[in-house]
C-alpha cells in the first residue's frame, strides 16, 4: 500500500521535474531529471544508472572528461603517475590487424555484479542500490584485494597523505577509491562531471541516464544501435556501455 | 620403542639471548619499516596501482603456506598413526602457529589502515574468500593451540587424535582458501583457475616441510640434543616427494595455460619474455626450489649428510619464495587484455608491464614477519616442553629396538 | 597479611586516581569558536550536541553514503555544515587546520583524549578557505564564465 503511495508520488514528482525543467532551460538535454527523487528518500532499484560511451565521437587527445573529473574530484597529482589516482582515463586502441585507432575513456564500469563487492572482506566496497558502485571509506581497511580482482583497473590506491578535500569527493591516505558516477550529483538530479564536460565540449560522446526506464535516452539508442560491454565474457552485466568498440 | 621424554630448553646461553635479541631487532626494524610506511603512504614502497599487493605479500603468503604445511608432520602421526614422527608432532605444531602468526603480522602491517583491524575482526562480508581466510587463520590458532594442549596434557591425551584430525582438515581448508584469493580472481589471466587452491596445498606440504627441517636441526644441534638418522632419513624421504609434487602441479598449470589460447599471452610472458620474472620461475623456483633439491635428494653419497639436507630445505625456501614472487608478481605485472586484439596505452599503464621494485622497508617488514615466527618458536620451547630430550635412532625408530 | 594487603592497595588505587585528577586540572578547558551572526543556531542544543554529535553525523554520513539521502534542509546533519560554522580564521586571519588544538574539532577532542580519524579523508576547513592549484580544466571554465557575463552584458 505505501509502496503503491510512494510510486504515485515519485511519477507524479518526476513528471513535476520535468515539466519545470524544460520551462525553465527549453533545448538543454534534460532527459536525467526524469527520475528526480525527492531528497530525503533513498535511491531504489527501479533506477538503474549507466552510461553509453561512442567512440566514434570520442575525440584523440581530447582530455575533456578527465579534466573535469579532477577538477570535481580535486583529484591533484603528486607527479608520481604510478601511484597517483585516476577515476577515469584515456585510452587509446590500435588494432593490431588493421590498424584501426579508437580512443575512449575508462572508468568503473559499475557491474551489476562487481568483482570487487564480492572480494572485499569489510563490505567497504559495495553497490547501491541505483547500481552505482562505491567504496565506503569508513570502513576500508586499505587491503586492495579489490583492486587485484576488477577487471577493468578501475581503482586507484591514496599512497600518500591528501589535505584540501573538496566536498564531493572525501579521501585520504591508504583507503582505495573509484569513479563515483558523481553520486553527489546524481542524487541532486545532476549529470556526471565527465559527461558534462564531454557535451560542453560539443563532442556528446557520453551520454548518461537510466537504464531502467525504456523511455529514457540511453535505453532508446542501446535498444536502436546496441552498446557493447568491456569483457562482456565476465558476465559481469556493466552499468557502462560502448558503442563504436 | 621407549617412552619420549620432553623438556624445556634451557635457554640461559648466551647465544640463546643472543638469537632472541637479534630476533628482537629485526622486528623493531619491521616495526619502523611500517611506522614509515604509514606515516608516509604507501607511494614509499614499490608498490603502485599497478603491482598493488608487493613484497610483505609474497612473505606473507609464503609463511602462511608454510604454517599450514608445518602442521603436516603432526598430521601424519595423529591422523596417518605413524609412530616414528609421533615425537615431532609438538615443535610441528607449535611451528605452524608461529608462522601463521608471523605471516599475519606482516598481512596486517602492510594494510593502508592498520589502526582498522577491528573493522576487519567485526565487519564480514560472506561472500569474501577473505573475510573467510580471517576466520579460517582465527579458527587455526585456537584448534592447533588445543592440538597441543592435547598432545601436552596426560588428561587430555586421548582426545588427541579427534583434534589432531579436526586440525588436519582444518589446515586443508586454510590453504585452499589462501590458494583461492588467487582462485576466484577472474580479471587476471594468471589467476582464475581452481588448481590455485590444491597446487598451494602442495606447495605448503614442502615449504613447510623445509622450514620444519631447518627448525629441528638448528635446535637439536644447538642444545646438544642427540637427533638420529631414522627421524631425519624419513623426513628427507617425505621432502622428496613433496617437492616432485609440487614440481608436478607446476607443470600441470603451465601445459593447461598453454593450451588454452587466452592465455597463451601470459604463460609466454611468465616462461619466456617475462624478463625477471621468467628468470625467477626458471632459476628460483624450478632449478633451485625444485630440481636442484630433488637431484640432492636422491644423490647416493649425501644422504645422511645434515649439511646437504640443510642446504636442501634452505633451497626449497628460497625456490618457494621466488615462485610466490611469481604467482604474486608476476600475475599482477603482466597487463590485464580488457581489448582482445588491440594494442592498448593510456596515462594509467594499461597494456603495459608493470614494473616494481620493492624498496628496503617493504623487504624488512617481510623479513620481520619471518622473525617473528623465529622469535615465537625460540621463547616457546624455552617456556613449554615441546623438544623431546632424545631423538637418537634408539628412542625415536619403533623398529630400532630389536 | 589479608588486611595490609587490603589497606596498600586501597592507597594504591587512592593514589592512582589522585593523578588524572589532577592532570584534568591542569588543562586548560579549550576555547571553541561560538558562530556568530544573529540567528545563527546549531540544529541541536548545545548540551545535546555535545553528547551526542557523533551518533548524528554517523548516521547521516550512512544515510548519505550508502542510500544517497542528501537532505540539505537546515534541520539535517552534515559534518561539512559543522565546519562551514564552526571552523573560522582566528584573530590573526589564520584558518586552523586539524593539525592545530585551535581547530574546533581538535581542542575539544583532545580535551577528552578521543581520537577521530575523520579528517584524514574530509576536509577540515570550509571549501571557501581551501585555496587549490586550478587545473588547465578551471581556468577554461572561469574565462567561460567571464565571457558569458560579458556577453550577457552586452545583451542589456
Amino acid at each position: 500500500m505505501s509502496d503503491q503511495i510512494n510510486d504515485s508520488r515519485r511519477s507524479f514528482l518526476s513528471k513535476a521535474a520535468i515539466a519545470g525543467s524544460i520551462t525553465i532551460a527549453p533545448g538543454v538535454f534534460l532527459h536525467q531529471t526524469a527520475h528526480a527523487k525527492p531528497d530525503d528518500q533513498a535511491v531504489s532499484n527501479d533506477t538503474r544508472w549507466g552510461m553509453l560511451i561512442d567512440t566514434d565521437k570520442c575525440a584523440k587527445g581530447c582530455t575533456g572528461c578527465v579534466d573535469a573529473c579532477n577538477n570535481e574530484h580535486g583529484l591533484t597529482g603528486f607527479g608520481r603517475p604510478e601511484t597517483d589516482t585516476q577515476y577515469i582515463r584515456k585510452v587509446s586502441l590500435v588494432e593490431k590487424q588493421t590498424g584501426h585507432e579508437i580512443s575512449l575513456p575508462l572508468m568503473c564500469q559499475h557491474c551489476e555484479n562487481p568483482p570487487c563487492v564480492d572480494v572485499c572482506p569489510t563490505g567497504a566496497s559495495f553497490k547501491r542500490e541505483d547500481g552505482i558502485v562505491l567504496v565506503d571509506k569508513h570502513i576500508c581497511i586499505g587491503c586492495r584485494y579489490c583492486m587485484m580482482a576488477c577487471p577493468y583497473k578501475a581503482r586507484s590506491f591514496v599512497h600518500e597523505n591528501i589535505e584540501d578535500q573538496t566536498l564531493s569527493a572525501p579521501r585520504g591516505k591508504g583507503t582505495v577509491e573509484s569513479c563515483t558516477m558523481c553520486t553527489h550529483r546524481v542524487d541532486k538530479d545532476g549529470i556526471p562531471a565527465c559527461v558534462e564536460a564531454c557535451t560542453e565540449d560539443d563532442h556528446n560522446a557520453m551520454l548518461f541516464g537510466d537504464l531502467n526506464d525504456p523511455d529514457s535516452e540511453i535505453s532508446k539508442e542501446l535498444k536502436k544501435h546496441g552498446g557493447k560491454q568491456i569483457r562482456a565474457d565476465l558476465q559481469l552485466n556493466t552499468g557502462v556501455r560502448y558503442q563504436g568498440l | 620403542m621407549k617412552k619420549i621424554e620432553y623438556t624445556k630448553i634451557k635457554g640461559h646461553s648466551i647465544p640463546y639471548y643472543g638469537l632472541l635479541a637479534g630476533l628482537g631487532f629485526t622486528i623493531l626494524l619491521g616495526l619502523l619499516s611500517t611506522w614509515y610506511m604509514e606515516h608516509n603512504g604507501h607511494h614509499v614502497t614499490g608498490m603502485t596501482n599497478q603491482i598493488v599487493w608487493g613484497m610483505p605479500h609474497v612473505f606473507a603468503i609464503f609463511l602462511i603456506i608454510a604454517a599450514s604445511g608445518a602442521l603436516n608432520v603432526a598430521s601424519i602421526a595423529s591422523v596417518f598413526g605413524k609412530k616414528i614422527y609421533d615425537p615431532l608432532s609438538r615443535l610441528s605444531a607449535l611451528l605452524a602457529l608461529a608462522l601463521l602468526a608471523g605471516g599475519l603480522v606482516v598481512l596486517l602491517l602492510d594494510l593502508g589502515r592498520p589502526d582498522r583491524l577491528i573493522v576487519a575482526i567485526t565487519k564480514y562480508n560472506f561472500k569474501s574468500i577473505f573475510a573467510w581466510n580471517i576466520i579460517l587463520y582465527t579458527g587455526f590458532f585456537g584448534i592447533v593451540g588445543a592440538y597441543i594442549w592435547m598432545m601436552m596434557d596426560h588428561n587430555m591425551y586421548k582426545f588427541k587424535k579427534k583434534v589432531g584430525l579436526v586440525a588436519f582438515v582444518w589446515r586443508l581448508v586454510l590453504t585452499t582458501g589462501t590458494g583461492s584469493i588467487f582462485g576466484f580472481l577472474v580479471a587476471r589471466s594468471a589467476y582464475d583457475a581452481a588448481l590455485m587452491a590444491p597446487m598451494f596445498i602442495v606447495m605448503s606440504f614442502g615449504f613447510g616441510l623445509a622450514i620444519f627441517l631447518l627448525v629441528l636441526m638448528a635446535s637439536y644441534n644447538w642444545t646438544g640434543r642427540e637427533l638420529g638418522d631414522a627421524v631425519v632419513a624419513r623426513l628427507r624421504n617425505l621432502l622428496g616427494v613433496f617437492v616432485a609434487a609440487s614440481l608436478y602441479f607446476t607443470i600441470v598449470y603451465h601445459v593447461t595455460n598453454l593450451y588454452i589460447t587466452e592465455h597463451h599471452g601470459v604463460e609466454k610472458f611468465i616462461l619466456s619474455d617475462g624478463g625477471i620474472y621468467t628468470n625467477l620461475f626458471w632459476v628460483g623456483q624450478v632449478l633451485i626450489g625444485g630440481l636442484l633439491p630433488l637431484a640432492l635428494i636422491y644423490a647416493p653419497g649425501v644422504r645422511t649428510c645434515r649439511k646437504t639436507l640443510g642446504a636442501i630445505s634452505t633451497m626449497i625456501i628460497i625456490g618457494g619464495m621466488c615462485q610466490v614472487y611469481v604467482i604474486v608478481i608476476g600475475g599482477q605485472a603482466y597487463p590485464m587484455e580488457l581489448f582482445p586484439g588491440y594494442e592498448v596505452s593510456s596515462s594509467f599503464f594499461d597494456g603495459v608491464v608493470g614494473q616494481y621494485s620493492p624498496t628496503l622497508p617493504e623487504v624488512v617488514l617481510g623479513v620481520s614477519g619471518m622473525a617473528v615466527s623465529l622469535l615465537l618458536v625460540t621463547f616457546a620451547m624455552k617456556a613449554l616442553a615441546f623438544l623431546p630430550s632424545s631423538l637418537a635412532d634408539s628412542v625415536a625408530d619403533p623398529h630400532a629396538a630389536k | 597479611m589479608t588486611k595490609r594487603f587490603l589497606r596498600i592497595s586501597l592507597i594504591f588505587t587512592g593514589l592512582i586516581m589522585l593523578f588524572p585528577a589532577q592532570g584534568i586540572a591542569d588543562t586548560p578547558f579549550p576555547s571553541i569558536h561560538e558562530p556568530e551572526g544573529e540567528g545563527v543556531k546549531c540544529v541541536k542544543d548545545e548540551d545535546e550536541m555535545r553528547r551526542n554529535h557523533m551518533n548524528y553525523i554517523l548516521h547521516q554520513r550512512d544515510k548519505t553514503m550508502r542510500e544517497g539521502v542528501r537532505a540539505e534542509s537546515d534541520s539535517s546533519y552534515s559534518l561539512a555544515k559543522c565546519i562551514n560554522c564552526h571552523v573560522q580564521p582566528n584573530d590573526k586571519g589564520e584558518v586552523p587546520t586539524h593539525d592545530s588544538k585551535e581547530h574546533f574539532c581538535v581542542a575539544c577532542h583532545q580535551y577528552a583524549s578521543v581520537q577521530i580519524d575523520c579528517f584524514e579523508c574530509h576536509a577540515d576547513r570550509p571549501q571557501k578557505y581551501i585555496k587549490r592549484d586550478q587545473s588547465p580544466r578551471a581556468l577554461k571554465q572561469q574565462l567561460k564564465e567571464v565571457l558569458d557575463a560579458k556577453d550577457m552584458g552586452d545583451a542589456q
